[in-house]
């Protein structure tokens, strides 16, 4: 029990202190590596809980993926020296104390609705999905997200797939100026485009680019 | 202090979407870390199912997180690819000077 209590301690400090340094990084590079940082350590709090898979599927996609892809738009749009100092921006700096009241209002708000709040009294009876502790983590989830949940797996990963479309026709670029292969036309070629047959006068020859 | 609840880990979660939301609110110069924040509040979220599906012993809220996961990945490239084309339009993704709409 003080073992699970020291390590959670010990990684949801970490991941405080890492969500803070992503947002006051003057650098944006070292804000992606706190968000790792941060998506590290709360993934392992998800293991230590008992919900292994998602802790994995947590450190793969965004470990692996998202926060992958912020550091490589980072590197592209070269905006790593952009500074990001958000107190002393240029004259109109009203915002910054408007925006400190209204996330510390929200924060007690949190905070009061997390202190006075109870389990309903028939919960233990509409519970949707029980939990049964001979599975693992893995094979329970897996044995519901394919059978009840099969329309909402679907679901999700059509919104990848239009994700995915999305954002290669939104970055496409046609270049001009770049020879590229065109397969129609070196397929529908046929033997009158490709040959011409001359006759050849004496001493004259033939004029190739005519 | 010692034994470890479901309101510590909603604390956590409440005390990250509030540093999302700070980042959100006063960033000013820089529209990647404003992303960077909303996948931070995705992340409270998700700290907040996952803990009370594992403390009410109820598999959907990891369901849920699951799906939440996709969508914040799709979100992300979305997001991303539209700053990269609008960068590529006009040279600067800085907050303060993204007012084309502002007539």
């Amino acid at each position: 029990m003080i073992a699970h209590a020291i390590v959670f301690y010990i990684f949801s400090l970490i991941a405080i202190v890492s969500a803070i340094m992503v947002t006051v990084s003057k650098n944006t590079v070292n804000s992606v590596f706190f968000l790792i940082l941060d998506f590290i350590s709360i993934s392992c709090l998800f293991i230590m809980i008992g919900a292994e898979f998602l802790g994995m599927i947590m450190l793969i996609v965004y470990v692996g993926a998202v926060a992958v892809l912020f550091l490589f738009v980072v590197m592209m749009l070269n905006v790593a020296q952009q500074k990001n100092e958000w107190f002393n921006s240029s004259g109109r700096s009203s915002h910054i104390p408007v925006g400190l009241l209204v996330s510390i209002i929200i924060f007690f708000e949190l905070i009061i609705v997390i202190g006075g709040w109870k389990y309903k009294p028939d919960l233990l009876d509409s519970i949707a999905i029980e939990i049964n502790n001979d599975l693992t983590n893995t094979q329970s989830l897996g044995s519901v997200i394919y059978t009840d949940y099969i329309h909402l797996f679907q679901l999700s990963g059509m919104v990848l797939l239009v994700a995915m479309i999305g954002a290669i026709v939104l970055t496409f670029r046609q270049r001009s100026g770049v020879k590229r292969q065109s397969y129609f036309k070196q397929i529908s070629r046929d033997r009158k485009d490709g040959i011409e047959l001359v006759d050849v006068e004496n001493n004259k020859g033939v004029k190739i680019d005519a | 202090m010692l034994s470890i609840g479901l309101g510590h880990y909603l604390t956590l979660a409440a005390i990250i979407f509030t540093i999302g939301i700070v980042g959100i609110f006063l960033n000013r110069k820089n529209i990647i870390v404003i992303l960077m924040s909303i996948e931070l509040i995705l992340l409270a979220v998700n700290i907040n199912l996952v803990s009370f599906s594992i403390f009410i012993n109820d598999l959907s809220g990891q369901v849920f997180t699951l799906f939440i996961l996709t969508v914040a990945a799709a979100e992300a490239a979305i997001g991303l690819a539209i700053i990269v084309v609008y960068y590529r339009n006009s040279g600067t993704i800085r907050v303060e000077e993204i007012d084309r709409l502002k007539g």
